[in-house]
């Protein structure tokens, strides 16, 4: 897996991006899926969230699309080479500056940064898209290992109880007994640093909560009467779980996959900031924030770094957190927030 | 219910158990008792001779097995033992620790309770109007900032700017109420977004209930209606998730301790993790354990003290 990640991290966001489409796609084909869908076109605060987020996809995709430069033989992507007319100045400069700050002889700045440059006179715009796609891989390739993870222990074990709902039970206990942080430093230590490591170790906390809410609705549908019906008819559990009670799970779990996007994109940068995040050289708004933590203590206060990506998280973050809440109650009117 | 908390406790127990033998088992995958040795010794280039014998002296050349009886046993008679590193007793420094992370933690959880509950009635008591609109929406906007912000804009806006207090650190005595101001006071307003929401549904599904609707048309006056039936009912649902809330009052939070330079237990932990110290990670990781455990079944109990109707069997 290892030496197949950073093959695998270039394909992985299309991957995710032709998943989701086809999902979308697919689903409009089924009465619930195309009254979902209708709802949701009528709420013009989801399709802002929802542009939000297929802008981040986008920028996603163009920092994944990558092919060998001819002059120094290095593989870049799209949003590379978009930005490879960007100079890179000598240190801080403010956005739309033309002199440099910070330093004791002032320069003048060469190009045009829309958010000025960071210490080493990197470009800050740059920096805040590229960490894009390490947030939305972070998010997307976590919920990809989770899902069905969580899928079969929470279904096995609401369906078949007894022996076999101790163990998923017993298993998610010991999980959640250990300090999320505390699970998760120990897991990166073990697995070493980078971004694939992340999203296992992330894999690893994230999953106990979904399990529990599959198990719980389960434990509910397997007395519905349309299961006992089929039990009746002699099918066997595991077509009952996969025809029947999947596709009641489903909506829930999209709700609950949606929402919990924005914790992991989150606890990405906590834990960048930490210095256990990704490595050096991945971009990543945590690093960006941890930098700028000092900065604000510089005079005069270089604030450009912090505010480019903060927003930028911030505004993933929100789209997930208000598409999810529009999802929810377009999908199950009975979650509705009142 | 002696019979459901002793069930209960005996569960306790092989929770704790296993979180030992996984904090064990995580352990050895990511460190050698060489590397520990080699990290703790105070020593610059210590000997092979000397590694030997700091590894002997630890008991970590006994086979894996011995080790994790021999931790676990000591573990339950609650013989901590002396830190790897620096031979420091783990009890002494859990003592010296522990006044800063309560005092902390005890402001924060008693703080955000307050704020988030009387904020979330408050919007509940205008539901359906536009200020409950807009407080949803701000709530969401504030669950969406990363922690790390609050952090940042506290430091710069209460200590740089206002100098209401200090950036980071701590000294105890009396003193010590000003630095855990700060951490506290983001440590509230960081949650309240998520957590003011999530009550403030709690609320709702309360006030729409039919015998507040009886409680109003017997003329009950609203404030008394919100007080006194809906704040009581709804405590069910808010002791359910305050009870995550719970192990952290001991342990300390993880992150703000370290963040702000408070020598308290989390950072005390964290400080271990760091230094693969590991004497002190399995006692730590045991407490928390211990803490967590104790908090959910004190949940449970609470329940019973809330509301009559609920049974443990």
């Amino acid at each position: 897996m290892t030496t197949l990640f950073p093959l695998l991290q270039n394909v992985l966001p299309l991957v995710i991006v032709a998943l989701v489409v086809w999902v979308v796609v697919h689903a409009r084909q089924q009465p619930l899926w195309a009254e979902a869908y209708r709802r949701l076109a009528r709420n013009p605060l989801a399709m802002m969230a929802l542009g939000v987020i297929c802008l981040y996809g986008l920028i996603t995709v163009l920092d994944s699309l990558q092919w060998r430069d001819t002059t120094t033989e290095e593989p870049k992507t799209v949003l590379d080479r978009l930005f490879a007319h960007v100079p890179q100045e000598r240190t801080y400069s403010a956005p739309l500056a033309t002199m440099t700050t910070g330093e004791p002889q002032l320069h003048a700045v060469q190009g045009w940064h829309l958010l000025g440059t960071d210490g080493n006179g990197k470009d800050v715009l740059y920096q805040a898209l590229k960490g894009c796609r390490t947030a939305m891989i972070i998010g997307g390739f976590t919920s990809l290992l989770v899902t069905p993870l969580a899928l079969l222990f929470g279904m096995s074990a609401g369906y078949f109880g007894r022996r076999v709902d101790d163990a998923v039970q017993y298993t998610y206990t010991v999980l959640s007994s250990i300090p999320d942080i505390l699970l998760l430093i120990a897991l990166l230590l073990v697995f070493g640093h980078g971004l694939d490591k992340l999203c296992y170790a992330l894999g690893i906390t994230s999953w106990v909560g979904l399990c529990r809410l599959v198990r719980g609705e389960t434990l509910k549908h397997r007395e519905r009467e349309y299961v006992r019906a089929a039990r009746a008819l002699g099918v066997s559990p595991l077509r009952i779980l996969a025809r029947h009670i999947l596709p009641n799970l489903l909506p829930l779990v999209i709700i609950s996959i949606t929402l919990g996007f924005s914790g992991l994109v989150l606890a990405e940068s906590i834990l960048s900031y930490l210095g256990i995040g990704v490595e050096a050289g991945t971009g990543s708004w945590g690093n960006m924030i941890d930098a700028a933590r000092l900065e604000l203590a510089r005079e005069p206060v270089v604030w450009w770094n912090l505010a480019a990506a903060s927003t930028a998280l911030f505004l993933i973050v929100l789209a997930f957190n208000l598409f999810g809440d529009a999802l929810r109650d377009a999908l199950d009117p009975r979650l509705r927030s009142t | 219910m002696l019979r459901y908390i002793i069930r209960r406790l005996l569960y306790a127990l092989l929770i704790l158990v296993s979180v030992s033998l996984v904090t064990f088992v995580l352990f050895y995958a990511s460190s050698s008792p060489q590397q520990v040795a080699r990290r703790n010794l105070s020593a610059k280039n210590p000997t092979p001779q000397q590694i030997e014998e700091w590894i002997h002296q630890h008991g970590y050349d006994k086979p894996r097995w011995q080790q994790f009886q021999e931790h676990m046993s000591q573990l339950f008679l609650l013989r901590f033992g002396k830190s790897d590193a620096n031979g420091e007793d783990i009890w002494e420094r859990i003592g010296s620790g522990a006044p800063a992370s309560l005092l902390l933690a005890t402001i924060a959880f008693f703080g955000s309770l307050l704020v988030t509950i009387s904020l979330a009635l408050a919007i509940a008591s205008f539901r359906g109007t536009y200020i409950d609109g807009w407080g949803t929406f701000l709530c969401v906007l504030m669950m969406s900032i990363v922690y790390l912000v609050y952090i940042i804009a506290g430091q710069f806006l209460l200590g740089k700017l206002l100098k209401i207090f200090p950036l980071a650190g701590y000294q105890s005595g009396v003193q010590a109420w000003k630095f855990v101001m700060l951490p506290a006071v983001v440590s509230i307003v960081g949650g309240l977004g998520a957590t003011v929401r999530l009550y403030r549904t709690f609320f709702l599904d309360e006030i729409n209930q039919d015998y507040v609707r009886t409680a109003r048309a017997k003329g009950v006056s609203e404030w008394a209606i919100l007080f006194r039936h809906v704040l009581k009912n709804a405590a069910i649902p808010i002791l359910t998730t305050t009870a995550a809330a719970i192990p952290t009052l001991f342990l300390g939070s993880l992150l703000g301790e370290s963040f702000f330079n408070i020598p308290g237990l989390g950072s005390y932990l964290r400080d271990a993790i760091d230094s693969q110290d590991f004497a002190v990670v399995r006692a730590m990781v045991f407490l928390g354990t211990i803490t967590t455990i104790i908090g959910y079944l004190l949940t449970d109990i609470s329940y019973t003290l809330v509301d009559p109707r609920v049974r443990l069997e």
